[in-house]
């Protein structure tokens, strides 16, 4: 047997090129197949008043419609707080949200005749922006405040102070493949549900609840996802939920599939925040005090609200120590669809806050922004605090950061740049570099748990089942090398079968980046005990001591004797042992005190840094990177190509969020912008055409699996430097004098809105000038 | 009388009488046949998982295209072959490319990547990363990030290239030609009718049989309002077949370009003209959308922010209309009486758009407007023809789109700029009049005030460009 190979190619990859993976909307239909619909509200705040459904029930093809009134079981699919009706009970609370569902023959049908449901509704004012909320004092949830030090007291002290406000747009997930479920009754009113979703657990839970049944009455499965990005993670429930309820009702199996215009206007997105910011410095651009207050968009319901901007919370410090520091975080409620999780959860929102503070103390200081960076970046057994009092010990930025400025040529470029701009009125460069420090577990303690089942056939191939949910981040990839390298098998021996809820119970959603991690060590676990019970029986059996058992990738040593993988188990199977086994894992050492905002949330963090170059177009704001240098830390990556396409992936996808993708809501609170052909996400011309990853070379400091570190979501936050590189050249437009003011996603029309903000206020007198 | 559709799936050759004629070949590939490779993202041309390949002949050749398959109607498909992921058969040179790069996470996307760079392959010549990026620029990965993709085209699209179609070119085509030996299609089934005539006289006179029909040309546009609208269109004429119609000639000095010629076909020519048509027409929409959507489909829809029209009319073009047997010319300014609203008469069509070559002292310029460079409706589009003599402005046409109900023309800023020294002072006095020209709208593509700016800047950048020099766009003419 060979070595497993170092980075074997995506599980699914040879059938992802052939068209040969099935989604769930390529499955076979049973020959009872009904297809569904949702006729949804078109305003975003009022009292719902009559629902007419016969000219639906009244066209051909059409079968059942569901209201509200018809859910026999809870009619809610809210993660943790109630609020999130499947079906709109009584007010409706967002332009977009689901009144009446329909099941009918046909999509066509069933698509036309949810259009034809007429909707009364009586409208009520409603509360769309998070300025909005804020002045009217509209939460979901009370504010929460993080302090060490104080603050207040800080920045009064503080030779120097700036603040100011920031926005950050939201961001739709426009994973490829839209919300789907088919839901296929079983015999005595028994569900299976299969449904795109990052978590198969809660897709049950909320199905049984809505039927009216108990958890075991209730199965999901999933294959693979076209796409996750955390917009799978709660928002998969309600499609789910609605096409259960049609397969209760009528007893036939039932498919969902949203049309991608419903989809964008029914689902959550990632919040957008409104900041508000007060630094404290000295001449040197050392800080000393910052003070913020976070507010997110929360939409309608509280969903994942509360995490998410504790998330943000917990990165609003990102790599830099803060002597002095609050950190508030408000919860919005608006008549808006309700936000949740996006790769990165909340934390790229707190990580902008402070990135580009301190991007605005150097241009007040006239220095250049990495040296106030690296001035103020945590330390090694000092300055190592963070403001929720956890203590850094796994703290790399600083050896990170000067390789990164070296291997991409920062200070020459800088140089280049300058003089480049100098010659050019009407392109103009910039540059930044920003770092990434991202705390891996879920900080709601609890979740950081997995289970998995592993089973060893006789013929020596192993099956994989875990808590995990494969979206396109190579879980099951990495799982099946995890498996595999324990018995030391060739990677195509180990099969990781799809998630299933009456394999595996009780998971965590696939989220956090904690997948491999949680499940790694979960699989890692059970094909341990089944090695274990190997090395027993072979001692015995062969009358050998157990440390002259060994697995390798020659096969098994046992004494002088080589045997396969397969002749082991196969005689062992004789011997009657047990060859298949259950594994668990919880994470280690972390524990929150939410009340005090203290604790030690976070298992590890994930460091990375990144160097964007940024050309703008004077004239019209339009902006292109040209070049970036992304150094990331994956600890001892598992397998690299996975982790460098997570990297790239993520620094893509969050380059499209701060610069390009826009979510438009006009003044009565619809979302305009719903569909790719107005919501637009990167292509491959976005690609810088000067792309250079590398990997930091350093295993994990924490026991994880295969001392690799978590790499799904830190790597988006990587693209912070592409937008501040745009400020860069945005401030380039008046000689770097002048500071200008750039929200996100800064499209063409932000970007030329802000250089002519700067030639505004470069002709009035200086000290009105900021 | 009536027939089936005949066409070549892959290698089985098919007649379909049942399929409803506004059945998308998404839909008909992925429900009447069982071939789920194709995926729907969005069933409205833009995110390109449903892009399939569709070869037909050309010049005794096989030309291959990419086409979004959920916007492109069954009937349009008739005396082609019709090429998804299935008939790749899993290890074309392509999906080895893919699989050995990483080229799929999710994998989603993946099959519409492989078709689009399946096209790619059976263009000849070499095919650059300029090439690569252009015929992806339809089709989204949102997992990648695009570079996994691109290293596997570079990989795949080394030359020589031979695979299996290649091998079966002379079988196709004679299979093909079989098909295209039967009369024009005229296809009935579930209540829908769908009718290709192949000249512009069948043409006019099924239109003039029938005032009511919906003309189609590449649909999309008209593959929209079935997907996203449910529209009913019981009777849907199609131009795509109509060869006479499908040329782009110079008749003297005049370039003559036949309204159902494609974006793709009409390029070269346009280019030749201008450099700045090439730019434009490389943005607008995608490979996908330029292989079968057309200039005269582009007019007639009418849209505000369509982009073929603002350089049509800064050139001065005019339209030929045709009803029946009767021709009227139309200036292409004149064709719009307002928003969506154009002068066509019942029964009446655009059969070709006719544009007088520029003379030598002109200067012309097309600079698009969008959030994103690639496939991208324009927020403003600006299109600038100055005549210029002896450093003066004799004549000046300036046509905008997103600035007004209609593509239109800045007549403030044109008579600010008429007889002027073509100097900076007249282009802002120009710039101030656009102020005068337009009150453009705010929406969800940009605020009023941007496009305001916007449109003077970019007359500004038009100007600055017509001095020589380096190119002052961010992506360059290349
Ligand atoms: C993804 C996508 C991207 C796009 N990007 C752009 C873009 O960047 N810029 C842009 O300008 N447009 C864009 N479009 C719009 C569209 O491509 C154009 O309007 C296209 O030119 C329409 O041509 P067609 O042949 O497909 O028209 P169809 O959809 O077939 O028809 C459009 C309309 O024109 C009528 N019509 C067609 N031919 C004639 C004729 N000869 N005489 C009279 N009436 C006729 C039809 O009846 C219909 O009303 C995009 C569309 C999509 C789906
Ligand atoms: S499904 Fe998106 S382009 Fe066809
Ligand atoms: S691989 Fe997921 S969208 Fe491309």
């Amino acid at each position: 047997m060979a070595e497993p190979a170092p980075a074997p190619p995506h599980e699914s990859a040879w059938l992802h090129v052939a068209g040969a993976a099935p989604y769930i909307d390529d499955l076979p239909e049973r020959a009872d197949c009904l297809h569904a619909a949702i006729a949804q509200a078109s305003v975003a705040h009022g009292r719902l008043t009559k629902i007419d459904i016969a000219p639906a029930l009244a066209l051909p093809g059409v079968v059942a419609v569901m209201l509200a009134k018809d859910v026999p079981g809870i009619n809610d699919c809210a993660p943790i707080v109630a609020g999130d009706p499947i079906l709109a009970v009584d007010e409706i609370v967002y332009a977009g949200q689901a009144v009446a569902a329909v099941a009918a023959t046909s999509l066509d049908a069933a698509r036309r005749a949810a259009s034809r449901i007429k909707i009364a509704i009586e409208p009520m004012p409603a509360i769309v922006t998070v300025d909005r909320a804020l002045a009217v004092g509209s939460f979901l949830t009370p504010s929460q405040t993080m302090t060490k030090g104080d603050a207040a007291d800080g920045l009064a002290r503080a030779p120097r102070r700036l603040e100011g406000t920031l926005r950050l747009g939201g961001q739709d997930h426009f994973y490829l493949e839209g919300q789907v479920a088919m839901a296929l009754p079983r015999e005595g009113g028994d569900m299976l549900v299969l449904s795109s979703t990052q978590h198969p657990t809660e897709i049950q839970h909320l199905v049984a609840k809505a039927l009216g049944r108990g958890f075991k009455d209730v199965v999901c499965e999933v294959r693979r996802m076209g796409g996750g990005f955390g917009g799978k993670e709660t928002q998969a429930a309600q499609t789910a939920c609605i096409a259960a309820l049609l397969a209760w009702k009528t007893g036939r199996a039932v498919k969902l599939r949203l049309d991608r215009d419903v989809d964008m206007t029914l689902t959550g997105k990632r919040h957008d925040f409104r900041i508000d910011w007060q630094i404290g410095f000295d001449d040197a651009g050392r800080i000393s005090a910052w003070s913020v207050d976070l507010a997110a968009r929360g939409g309608c319901s509280v969903d994942l609200t509360d995490p998410v901007v504790d998330r943000a919370m917990f990165h609003a410090d990102n790599a830099y120590y803060l002597e002095h520091a609050r950190i508030a975080g408000h919860r919005c409620r608006t008549h808006t669809v309700s936000n949740t999780a996006f790769r990165g959860f909340g934390g790229p929102q707190g990580m902008c806050a402070i990135e580009y503070a301190i991007d605005e103390v150097a241009r007040a200081l006239g220095k250049d922004a990495l040296d106030v960076r690296l001035a103020n970046l945590y330390g090694h057994g000092s300055r190592d605090v963070t403001p929720y009092h956890q203590r850094i010990k796994d703290n790399i930025l600083p050896e990170l950061m000067r390789a990164l400025e070296t291997s991409s040529d920062y200070r020459n470029r800088r140089r280049a740049i300058a003089a480049w701009n100098a010659a050019h009125p009407w392109l103009k460069k910039g540059l930044a570099l920003t770092p990434a420090k991202f705390g891996i577990s879920f900080t709601n303690t609890f979740l950081n748990q997995a289970g998995a089942l592993v089973h060893v056939y006789t013929d020596g191939t192993v099956q994989v089942s875990h808590g995990g949910t494969e979206m396109g981040q190579g879980l099951n990839t990495k799982i099946a090398q995890v498996v595999a390298s324990a018995f030391a098998l060739d990677f195509d021996r180990v099969k990781v079968t799809a998630t299933v809820t009456d394999k595996v119970p009780n998971t965590s959603a696939t989220a956090a980046s904690a997948g491999t991690d949680l499940n790694g060590k979960a699989a890692a676990d059970a094909a341990d005990k089944i090695k274990r019970r190997l090395i027993a029986f072979g001692a015995e059996h062969f009358k050998v001591p157990p440390d002259r058992i060994r697995f390798t990738a020659q096969g098994i040593e046992v004494g002088t004797r080589r045997l396969t993988f397969a002749e082991l188990v196969g005689q062992a199977y004789m011997a009657r042992v047990q060859l298949w086994d259950s594994g668990f894992y919880a994470t280690p050492e972390i524990h929150f005190d939410r009340e005090r905002q203290r604790g030690n949330p976070f298992y590890y963090f994930a460091y990375g840094a990144a160097c964007s170059e940024a050309l703008i177009d004077v004239l019209t704001g339009e902006s292109r990177i040209l070049r970036a240098d992304l150094l990331h830390d994956v600890g001892n990556s598992i397998n690299p190509a996975i982790d460098l396409g997570q990297i790239e992936g993520g620094y893509i996808q969050g380059l499209g969020w701060l610069t390009a993708e826009e979510l438009w809501w006009d003044p009565a609170g619809r979302l305009r912008t719903h569909a790719p052909s107005t919501y637009k996400i990167p292509t491959a011309r976005d690609l810088p055409e000067d792309f250079r990853v590398a990997f930091w070379p350093e295993a994990n400091h924490a026991d994880t699996i295969h001392r690799s570190k978590a790499v799904g979501e830190p790597p988006l936050m990587l693209a912070i430097s592409a937008w501040l590189a745009i400020k860069d050249a945005v401030a380039a437009t008046a000689e770097h004098r002048l500071s200008p003011q750039l929200d996100a996603p800064a499209t063409p029309e932000r970007v030329l809105l802000a250089i002519e903000d700067l030639k505004r206020r470069a002709k009035l007198p200086a000290e009105a000038r900021s | 009388m009536t027939r089936p559709i005949r066409f070549l799936l892959g290698d089985a050759e098919v007649s379909e009488a049942a399929a409803p004629p506004t059945l998308t070949l998404l839909r008909y590939l992925r429900e009447r046949r069982g071939l789920v490779g194709t995926k729907e993202g969005c069933a409205e041309g833009d995110c390109g998982a449903c892009t399939v390949a569709i070869a037909e002949p050309r010049d005794g050749r096989l030309a291959y295209k990419a086409v979004n398959a959920c916007i492109h109607f069954l009937p349009a498909v008739d005396g082609k072959q019709v090429i998804p992921i299935e008939s790749l058969g899993g290890d074309h040179p392509l999906q080895r490319a893919m699989v050995a790069h990483h080229g799929s996470q999710c994998g989603f996307c993946t099959p519409g990547f492989v078709m689009s760079l399946f096209a790619l392959y059976h263009r000849p010549g070499r095919h650059d990363d300029k090439a690569i990026k252009d015929m992806l620029a339809g089709n989204l990965c949102r997992c990648t990030g695009y570079r996994p993709i691109l290293d596997a085209a570079r990989d795949a699209l080394g030359e020589p290239r031979r695979d299996r179609f290649d091998e079966a070119e002379t079988a196709t085509l004679a299979r093909l030609e079989t098909m295209r030996g039967e009369p024009p299609l005229d296809y009935a089934a579930a209540g829908g009718r769908y009718v290709a005539p192949r000249s512009a006289d069948q043409l006019a006179t099924v239109l003039a049989a029938h005032p009511e029909a919906r003309l189609v040309g590449g649909a999309t546009d008209v593959g929209l309002w079935v997907t996203k609208e449910m529209r009913e269109l019981p009777l849907l004429v199609s131009t795509a077949e109509v060869e006479d119609m499908a040329y782009v000639r110079l008749a003297g000095d005049r370039l003559e370009i036949g309204a159902a010629a494609t974006y793709a076909g009409a390029v070269e020519a346009l280019s030749a003209l201008h450099v700045d048509w090439r730019l434009l027409l490389r943005r607008l929409g995608s490979e996908q959308i330029r292989a079968v959507g057309t200039i005269g489909g582009n007019i007639a829809n009418g849209s505000p922010i369509g982009d073929t029209m603002p350089p049509l009319i800064a050139l001065g073009a005019s339209l030929m209309l045709r009803k029946g047997g009767t021709r009227r010319s139309l200036a292409l300014e004149d064709f719009y009486l307002g928003y969506r609203k154009t002068a066509l008469a019942p029964g009446e069509f655009v059969e070709a758009i006719h544009l007088t070559l520029p003379p030598a002292h002109r200067r012309f310029a097309v600079h698009k407007l969008a959030k994103r460079f690639d496939q991208d409706i324009s927020s403003v589009l600006g299109a600038f023809a100055f005549d210029v003599e002896s450093g003066r402005v004799v004549r000046a046409r300036l046509a905008f789109g997103g600035m007004a109900a209609v593509p239109k023309r800045a007549i403030a800023a044109e008579t600010a700029l008429t007889g002027q020294p073509f100097e900076r002072a007249a282009i802002e006095q120009a710039m101030e009049a656009l102020g005068r020209d337009f009150q453009p709208l705010d929406d969800h593509r940009a605020s009023a005030a941007y496009r305001l700016t916007a449109a003077r800047n970019l007359l500004l950048k038009a100007w600055l460009e017509l001095q020589g020099g380096d190119s002052i766009r961010i992506h360059g003419h290349g």
